[in-house]
């Protein structure tokens, strides 16, 4: 394996082969109730108290489409600048399953409610297109629960019927890296637009990986296996380096691929087969007769454009017009909307004559620190936006300087403290008042005549060594700017 | 008092209003009748108790407003009701006590009648005569050991043999009309999305209808307009403005233009089925209707692509069925050999049958042989309809193409068994309204119907049609109470 040029490439003997990758995400919808019945949705209840006859597919009981997970799914959609589709189809995909009371999961197959699109990933040497084939409304299952009872399984029927987005892309990958890009980029999309908040921790955002491999260069696939039901962005990158290796083994020992479904065992790091292309479900799809056709009207779309936010690709670019940031800073403030939202609140707090290259270096430095530190997300942060805003004037305007602010910053933490009774109580306002300050190092200057002499020979060196001084002599509190000027005049 | 069960709904409606009658004096009669009746095997699950106290708790307290005022009513087992047991006439729903009510059979109770029990039917609703039942055959009150059709056989039975005033069946490819016209009562295929399908177990969603049948065709308008809602529970439930059928209902049908097809003169029709058809078009000439011939010319396809569709959404309806939630479970080794043991259990031959059938036609490598092409073909007969609908306001055709069978005598025969929807079965398919209609008899002197068909959400038209050509047919029912000993 090597990198040349960022190119992710497997190396054998002679041999190079490039892995192509396709994923089919599936993003549970944000909304409070089912795709199909009224059931509430929060995660971590308790065990089937979240159910309706409807979601456990009782006699005569009937689905009827959740408007709200409809307009989600659209605005994910435009979020993806894809295609939406006024008509779609619901269609029943058939298997049998403990934990799948109708018989069938109910989905959308030939007809998707979101046609082709495309994502852009920033990647180290440049952007990347990522094509999305489709996206699709369906619903979950629940969940069987083998290890309560030795003979028994239970079933949890809490996620049964929630809704889920999946969102299929084109064979478009060729990295675990790309692959770590796409799907932080798809969750910044879609918690930008509020319609999944993207936690793979508690499911709500899970991929079927496809991998394949081929000779470098070469423009034909090579036959996939698709890695089922990956619920990390680590360990999909794992699951793909194993299986991409194991393909290529496979190739250079002149041995073919079988098309097959594996999964991906986290502890023993390597994918296993869990069936075969023959033993394949036929899953006998046909469209749900007890569902219309969905119809979207051009109005309702449109209206749905109008209800979209400022996505993190327009973000950026206005942070990079408007605020003079380089393409790194934006990006860094854009991938998580709430980081986003926090830096433009600080912005807007700062007021008129601010300084947003210090606010930015104090986000990504200072504050990302103490998050970091503490485990917290920014949405969670012990220092308000306001607070940051007033500390960042202060160090613009000379009150503080950036050393003193470090402290001051260190007192904010706990409970959120205004800045600017921080330095009025502590004393650490910044000495500015150049005739103090004069006074102060012509002292200096006094005590250490020797050395002045030595810098006025031409040791400058020793210009760091009365700033020293000087700084020591205010405690830490002089402006260093007019330190600076001062000395010069004065040495 | 023992005339009461003779009486039409529209008469015990009127004498309750009177006070002629209480509520209490009709369901005890109605009751009394069924008891005796056991020989029908027409109900699965009797509520006769509980019915007699909600008769004398709506007598302390009559609501003589609503259009069903302390009625008594046994309804097709194939409807959920709240805390009765619901079978849809099958093993594997045995034990099963719904928590719900069935958005139909809630409207008939919030207009005042009673729930006396629940109706044989066909497995699933899949049969023609009722025989499928797992809870066994139902007689004919027309004659021992006939069928009395299916796959509302209990339903027409009751009716026929008045155990009930009124009732409700449903119809999926014939199941309202065919026992209808076995038992010489009126049964109406409403369009579809004109009742709700909540609360209705299942068959084969696309065409599942629920319906009236009663003796006469004033009580079936009356019970369509108690039954008909728009319900948001249902998405293909459709809103479109309902009539006050019982009332709007009128004999006057002059001018009217009712369409002959030519392509139900199918081939082996006995004469008499022939004749009624001629008769009944003298009938609607004698209304003042004038009669046009038509072409259907799909016809002859309806009946094949119905055993393609029906089945084929039948067989993913039923996947619910599998032992894991409720109903019936057998014993198994693991998951796998649970829900094998419970199905081939607890589902009897017609309706593994029929999930055979449904789950080879949607497999893949055919699905687009059969499933997909009997979809194309299915809109090429509601074209055929549309077409015609723009030269005639209804279409009259025999019910069926044959009278009731001896118990026993198809059973070994799907295929014969399955011609007797011949004639019902495009209507369905169409997603439009039918009502069948007695109209004669045959040489044994078992009943024979007419169909009236109608183009979509037009019931008050053939209800209006068949008002009028009752009045000329003026049939009576040969009910001898046979059972009765």
């Amino acid at each position: 394996m090597s990198k040349k040029d960022s190119e992710y490439l497997i190396n054998r003997k002679d041999n190079q082969y490039e892995v192509v990758i396709g994923l089919e995400v599936h993003a549970q919808v944000l909304s409070e109730s089912k795709l199909f019945s009224t059931s509430a949705t929060k995660f971590g209840a308790e065990p089937n108290t979240q159910v309706s006859l409807v979601d456990a597919a009782f006699p005569g009981m009937l689905p009827v489409i959740n408007e709200f997970c409809v307009k989600q799914a659209i605005k994910t959609g435009i979020g993806l600048n894809a295609k939406i589709n006024k008509r779609s189809v619901f269609d029943r995909k058939n298997y049998f399953y403990a934990d799948l009371p109708q018989g069938y999961q109910i989905s959308q197959f030939k007809d998707p409610i979101v046609g082709e699109g495309k994502v852009i990933l920033d990647m180290p040497n440049g952007q990347k297109e990522v094509g999305i084939e489709r996206l699709h409304l369906e619903q979950d299952a629940g969940k069987s629960i083998h290890d309560l009872d030795p003979q028994n399984t239970f079933v949890d029927l809490n996620r049964s019927g929630v809704a889920l987005m999946e969102i299929v892309s084109k064979p478009d990958l060729r990295s675990p890296d790309e692959v770590n890009a796409y799907i932080k980029k798809l969750r910044s999309i879609m918690r930008y637009l509020g319609t999944c908040d993207g936690n793979m921790q508690e499911g709500s955002l899970r991929a079927d990986v496809n991998v394949s491999v081929r000779p470098k260069g070469s423009k034909e696939f090579g036959t996939r296996c698709e890695i089922k039901n990956v619920n990390s962005i680590k360990f999909m990158q794992m699951a793909i380096e194993y299986e991409a290796n194991r393909q290529v083994d496979l190739i250079e020992e002149g041995k073919t691929i079988d098309q097959e479904t594996r999964l991906f065992d986290t502890k023993k790091n390597e994918t296993r087969s869990m069936r075969s292309k023959e033993d394949a479900h036929d899953y006998r799809y046909f469209p749900d007769p007890d569902l219309l056709p969905l119809e979207v009207s051009e109005k309702f779309i449109e209206e749905l454009k109008n209800d979209i936010p400022e996505l993190p690709d327009d973000k950026k670019k206005r942070f990079i017009e408007e605020f003079k940031l380089s393409s790194y800073e934006a990006n860094i403030l854009v991938s998580d909307i709430d980081t986003a939202k926090y830096f433009e609140e600080v912005v807007a707090k700062m007021g008129k004559n601010k300084d947003i290259k210090l606010a930015v270096n104090w986000i990504t430095g200072e504050l990302f620190a103490v998050l970091n530190s503490k485990g917290l997300e920014i949405s969670q942060s012990p220092v308000s936006a306001k607070n940051f805003a007033i500390l960042i004037n202060l160090i613009k305007n000379g009150t503080i300087s950036g050393k003193i602010a470090k402290t001051v910053f260190e007192l904010m933490i706990d409970g959120d403290k205004d800045p600017q009774k921080i330095v009025e109580e502590k004393g650490l306002k910044q000495q500015s008042d150049p005739k103090a300050l004069e006074a102060l190092i012509d002292k200096i200057i006094n005590d250490n005549r020797e050395k002045a002499i030595e810098y006025k020979q031409g040791k400058e060196k020793l210009f760091g060594f009365f700033v020293g001084q000087a700084m020591k002599a205010s405690g830490g509190k002089a402006n260093p700017q007019l330190i600076n000027e001062i000395l010069k005049k004065k040495l | 008092m023992s005339d009461i069960t003779k009486q039409s709904l529209t008469e015990l409606v009127e004498n309750i209003k009177n006070k002629k009658l209480s509520s209490t004096d009709v369901t005890k009669a109605f009751i009394d009748r069924s008891e005796k009746s056991q020989e029908l095997n027409a109900y699965i699950t009797n509520d006769f108790t509980s019915a007699l106290e909600k008769a004398k708790k709506f007598d302390q307290k009559p609501n003589l407003d609503s259009k069903l005022p302390g009625i008594p009513m046994a309804v097709k087992d194939l409807f959920c009701t709240r805390d009765i047991k619901t079978t849809a006439g099958s093993k594997i729903l045995n034990n099963f006590v719904p928590t719900y009510e069935s958005t139909v059979t809630e409207n008939i109770w919030n207009e005042g009648a009673i729930l006396l029990g629940k109706l044989n039917c066909d497995e699933f609703a899949m049969g023609s005569s009722n025989e499928t039942s797992f809870f066994g055959n139902v007689q004919s009150p027309i004659d021992r050991n006939l069928v009395p059709g299916g796959s509302s056989g209990g339903s027409a039975s009751a009716v026929a043999g008045q155990l009930t005033p009124v009732t409700i069946g449903t119809d999926t490819g014939g199941s309202i009309r065919q026992p209808a016209s076995f038992t010489g009562i009126v049964g109406l295929k409403p369009t579809y999305g004109s009742c709700s399908r909540y609360g209705i177990v299942a068959f084969a969603s696309s065409l599942d209808q629920a319906g009236p049948m009663a003796q006469n065709v004033k009580d079936c308008a009356l019970l369509h307009e108690v039954i008909s809602s728009y319900d948001p529970k249902d998405s293909t439930s459709i809103d479109f403005k309902r009539n006050h059928y019982s009332k709007e209902l009128t004999n006057n049908i002059k001018g009217k233009k009712i369409g002959i097809p030519k392509e139900y003169r199918v081939d082996g029709m006995p004469k008499e089925i022939e004749d009624l058809w001629q008769k009944g078009i003298q009938y609607v000439k004698d209304c003042g209707a004038e009669t046009i011939d038509i072409s259907l010319p799909n016809t002859s396809y309806a009946l094949p692509t119905y055993y393609i569709v029906a089945p084929a959404e039948a067989s993913s309806n039923l996947a619910r069925y599998d032992g894991v939630k409720y109903g019936f479970r057998a014993k198994g080794e693991n998951l796998i050999d649970m829900y094998e043991k419970t199905r081939s259990e607890g589902f009897g031959t017609e309706v593994q049958r029929r999930i055979m059938i449904g789950t080879y036609v949607l497999s893949s490598g055919y699905y687009d042989a059969y499933y997909l092409k009997a979809q194309k073909v299915r809109k090429l007969i509601k074209n055929d309809f549309d077409e015609a609908y723009k030269k005639v306001d209804a279409i009259l055709t025999p019910s069926t193409p044959s009278s009731a069978f001896k118990i026993g005598e198809k059973t070994n025969d799907p295929v014969s068994m399955y011609l007797n929807d011949i004639f019902t079965v495009p209507v369905n398919l169409a997603g439009l309204p039918g009502i069948s209609i007695p109209a004669g008899h045959d040489s044994k002197g078992y009943p024979l119907g007419l169909q009236i068909i109608g183009k979509a959400f037009d019931e008050q038209n053939i209800l209006n049609i068949a008002y009028a050509m009752e009045e000329k047919i003026n049939f009576k029912n040969k009910i001898t109470d046979w059972w009765i000993k």
